[in-house]
C-alpha cells in the first residue's frame, strides 16, 4: 500500500500515472480512494476506473488521494471510496486468503454507506460464492445477497444496460460465471443489448447500499460519468456534509457513448 | 481425388484471384477434398517446418528468419501474403507447388496466429517453434492471457526439434519446464533493456515495493545487448557484435535477436557451417513489414504507420517513436481483427503525447480514444471517425512537420488504401 500525497500527486504505481494536478483554485476538500488489489485484479482497463474518479474529483474542485491496497498490505484507515477490478483465474486464487481475511472491514465499510465499485472478478468474489464448473465452491466475502456458478459459455461483447438510477449503462462484457441475484440487492439494471449477469434473466449488476457491482468493464466509468459522479458525490456528502459540483466537460463522453451504443454486440 | 485436389485447388487460386477475393478460399477448397494435402506436401522439405507465433512482432519475425535463412542459399516458404490461418498457409502452398503437388524449399517459416497454430501443429508437427511473448491482445477472443500462454505451449509440445523461447517474458521462458523431448534455445534481454520491455504483471507491481529476487535466468543463444539510434549489438558464440539495422523500434529489434536464434539453428542442422557475415548483412538490410513501423513519404514528407494492437504494443510505440517534431494521429477501430473491446486503451499511458498533443482522431472508436486523452490532459485536435475525410485533413494541416499514425489493423488497411491514392505505397504479397 503506498499512499500518495497531494505534494506528490503523479507517483502513481503499477506503470500509470494520474497527470500533474494544474489548477490553481483552492481545494474543497480531499477523498481518499482506494484501488483494490491493482496487482493482481487490473485485467480489462480497471485503471481507467480509478483515473476517472481520480480526474473528476479534480474537475468538481476536490482532491484525490489514490491510495491502493494488495495482498499482504495493511489496511488503509479513512478511506472514502473504492474501486475494484476483474481478474483473471489465477488473479482471482492468488487474492482470496487476503480478501477473506479483510470481509469484516469490508463489510463494515459497507454497511456503512462507502461507495464502491467492483467489477467482473471483483463483483463475483464480493457475492456469497462461486462455484467452478468441475463442483468446487470458492467463498465470497457476502457482502452482496448474489452467487455464481462457473459455465463453459463465455458472455462476450457490447453491452447497453438501463438502468433506473443511472439511465443507459454502456460497456463491454468478458465473463464465463454466471451470477443471480438473491432478494437482499437489486440489479443495477436490465441489459438492453447483451447479456450481464446470466443468460437466463436479462438483469445486470447489483447494487447494494452504495455498492455498485458490475460485469461491464472496458472501463466502465469514462462512457459513464453519471455512474462515477454517483460514487464521488457520495464519498464528498458522507465525508463533508455537501457536494459542490464542478463543471465537467463531458462532450466526449456523450459523442463515445452514441458511438458505443451504435456498434454491433 | 488426391490426384486432382493440387491441379483444382490451384483452379480455384486463380479463379478466386480473378475475381479479387480473398487469399483463403482456395485453401479452404483443398483442405476439404484433401485433408492430408498440406502434410504430406511439408514433409518433404529437408529441413523441415518452422513455425513463429506469439501475440506481438509474428509478421516482422518472420520476415527476418526468411530473410536471413535466405542469406546463407537456403530456398524458404512462407506464408507472405499475412494470411496467417492454417487455410492461408494451404492457399500459399497452392500458389508455390507446381501442379504435381511439389514444393522446391528447402524450410518452411510460418507465421500462425496462436490459437490457429494449435490446429496446424496437430496436422503438421513443426521441427521448430519459435514462440515470441503473450500479451494482453484480443482478449475478447482468447478470454485471458494464461489460455494464450496455454496455447503457445501446445505448439511447444509438438515441436520435433527446436524450441525458441523468449528468456524474459515469463509465461513464454516457464514453457520449457513442461518439455521433455525438444531442445530449448532463449533469446534474451541485456539487464540494462530489461526496464524497456515491462510485461502485464510487470506493469502491474508497484514501484517502490521490494522487488522479488530475479529468478536467475537460463544463458540466452542471442542476446540484445544495445539498441542505438540505427545499430544495435548482439551477443552470441561469446562474442558480441554490432550491426547497422534499418528496422525501427526497440520491440522489433529485440525480434531480430528471436530470428537470429531460429536462423542459426535451422542453418546449422545443414551441417555445413553458418555464413555470420552473410547473416550480419541481411539483418542490417531487413525493412519493416506491412505496416510495422514503415515509412512512407507523402508531399515530399516522410509519413510513418505504426500498428498498434495490444497495450504493451502501444506502449512500446509510444516508447520506440518520440512525439517531438511529430504530427501525429491515431486510429482507433473496433472490428474483429482489431480487438473489439476498448478496455485496453486505458491500460496505456498517453502522457508522453501531453507536451505536442495529438492532432487528428479517427477510427470508429475515435471517441473512445478521445475520452482516453481527455483523462490523461492530452490535448486533442480535431475528431473524425471517418478514415478518409480525417486523413486528408490530417495531411493538409501537417504544419511542414512529419507525420506518424499509430492505428489498429484494419484502420491501417483503411488508411493505407486511402495513401495508395496519392502516394506510391509499398505492395505486399
Amino acid at each position: 500500500m503506498t499512499p500518495r500525497s497531494p505534494e506528490t500527486p503523479h507517483e502513481l504505481s503499477f506503470g500509470h500515472e494520474l497527470p500533474p494536478e494544474d489548477s490553481a483554485a483552492p481545494s474543497k476538500g480531499t477523498i481518499r480512494v482506494l484501488q483494490l488489489y491493482p496487482r493482481d485484479m487490473n485485467i480489462y482497463g480497471d485503471w481507467g476506473n480509478a483515473l476517472v474518479i481520480a480526474q473528476r474529483l479534480r474537475w468538481h474542485g476536490y482532491t484525490p488521494e489514490l491510495l491502493e491496497y494488495n495482498v499482504g498490505d495493511p489496511f488503509p484507515e479513512d478511506v472514502d471510496l473504492i474501486v475494484g477490478g476483474g481478474g483473471q483465474d489465477s488473479g482471482q486464487l492468488v487474492i482470496q486468503d487476503d480478501l477473506l481475511s479483510r470481509e469484516s472491514t469490508l463489510k463494515q465499510l459497507a454497511d456503512d454507506g462507502t461507495p464502491m465499485l467492483v467489477i467482473c472478478g471483483l463483483y463475483q468474489l464480493f457475492g456469497k460464492f462461486f462455484k467452478t464448473r468441475l463442483g468446487s465452491v470458492l467463498p465470497g466475502i457476502g457482502i452482496l445477497d448474489v452467487e455464481t456458478h462457473g459455465t463453459d459459455e463465455r458472455l462476450i461483447g457490447n453491452v447497453t444496460v438501463s438502468s433506473p438510477e443511472f439511465g443507459s449503462i454502456l460497456g463491454y462484457e468478458n465473463h464465463s460465471g454466471q451470477t443471480t441475484l438473491g432478494p437482499g440487492v437489486e440489479p443495477l439494471g436490465t441489459t438492453a443489448k447483451g447479456t450481464g449477469n446470466n443468460s437466463a434473466d436479462g438483469q445486470e449488476g447489483a447494487r447494494y447500499r452504495n455498492v455498485v457491482a458490475s460485469y461491464l468493464h472496458g472501463s466502465l466509468l469514462p462512457k459513464n460519468p453519471a455512474l462515477a459522479d454517483f460514487l464521488i458525490r457520495t464519498a464528498v456528502e458522507r465525508k463533508y456534509g455537501s457536494f459542490t459540483p464542478g463543471t465537467p466537460d463531458d462532450s466526449y463522453a456523450v459523442l463515445a457513448r452514441e458511438h458505443a451504443a451504435r456498434r454491433p454486440r | 481425388m488426391l490426384y486432382f485436389s493440387v491441379p483444382l485447388g490451384k483452379l480455384v487460386r486463380r479463379v478466386s484471384r480473378l475475381r479479387g477475393g480473398g487469399s483463403a478460399l482456395p485453401g479452404l477448397v483443398v483442405e476439404k477434398i484433401d485433408p492430408g494435402f498440406m502434410r504430406r506436401t511439408l514433409s518433404t522439405l529437408p529441413l523441415g517446418v518452422a513455425v513463429v507465433s506469439g501475440t506481438n512482432g509474428k509478421t516482422t519475425t518472420t520476415k527476418m528468419v526468411v530473410e536471413l535463412l535466405e542469406s546463407q542459399g537456403l530456398k524458404v516458404f512462407t506464408n507472405r501474403t499475412g494470411s496467417n490461418f492454417t487455410r492461408g498457409v494451404a492457399a500459399a502452398l497452392l500458389g508455390e507447388v507446381d501442379w504435381r503437388g511439389r514444393l522446391d524449399a528447402d524450410v518452411a517459416v510460418l507465421e500462425l496466429d496462436e490459437a490457429h497454430a494449435v490446429h496446424f501443429v496437430n496436422k503438421v508437427p513443426p521441427r521448430y517453434s519459435l514462440l515470441l511473448n503473450v500479451l494482453r491482445d484480443q482478449l475478447d477472443r482468447f478470454g485471458e492471457i494464461d489460455k494464450t500462454a496455454e496455447l503457445l505451449q501446445h505448439i511447444a509440445s509438438k515441436t520435433t526439434g527446436t524450441v525458441v523461447l523468449n528468456r524474459e517474458d515469463p509465461r513464454v521462458a516457464r514453457i520449457a519446464q513442461t518439455l521433455a523431448g525438444p531442445e530449448v534455445l532463449y533469446f534474451g534481454l541485456d539487464d540494462s533493456l530489461l526496464s524497456t520491455f515491462p510485461n502485464d504483471d510487470d506493469m502491474r507491481a508497484a514501484p517502490g515495493s521490494p522487488v522479488p529476487p530475479a529468478p536467475a535466468r537460463p544463458a540466452a543463444d542471442v542476446v540484445l545487448r544495445r539498441v542505438g539510434a540505427d545499430d544495435a549489438d548482439f551477443e552470441y558464440d561469446g562474442a558480441t557484435v554490432t550491426t547497422a539495422m534499418k528496422l525501427r523500434g526497440v520491440y522489433n529489434i529485440f525480434n531480430a535477436a528471436a530470428a537470429l536464434t531460429l536462423a542459426r539453428g535451422v542453418s546449422g542442422a545443414r551441417g555445413t557451417g553458418t555464413d555470420q557475415a552473410g547473416l550480419l548483412t541481411a539483418l542490417s538490410k531487413v525493412a519493416p513489414a506491412f505496416g510495422r513501423g514503415e515509412s512512407l513519404v507523402v508531399d515530399g514528407l516522410p509519413l510513418e504507420l505504426v500498428l498498434v494492437k495490444n497495450p504493451s504494443g502501444f506502449r512500446l510505440g509510444l516508447k520506440s517513436f518520440p512525439a517531438a517534431g511529430y504530427a501525429t494521429m491515431i486510429a482507433i477501430n473496433d472490428n474483429y481483427a482489431d480487438g473489439r473491446d476498448m478496455s485496453w486503451l486505458w491500460d496505456v499511458e498517453f502522457d508522453t503525447l501531453r507536451n505536442g498533443g495529438v492532432d487528428q482522431l479517427t477510427g470508429s472508436r475515435a471517441y473512445d480514444m478521445a475520452l482516453r486523452l481527455q483523462y490523461d490532459d492530452v490535448a486533442i485536435g480535431a475528431v473524425d471517425p471517418e478514415i478518409a475525410p480525417a486523413l486528408a485533413a490530417f495531411i493538409r494541416g501537417g504544419q511542414g512537420k512529419p507525420k506518424r499514425i499509430f492505428c489498429t489493423y484494419t484502420a491501417m488497411l483503411a488508411i493505407r488504401r486511402e495513401l495508395s491514392k496519392i502516394t506510391t505505397v509499398e505492395v505486399v504479397s
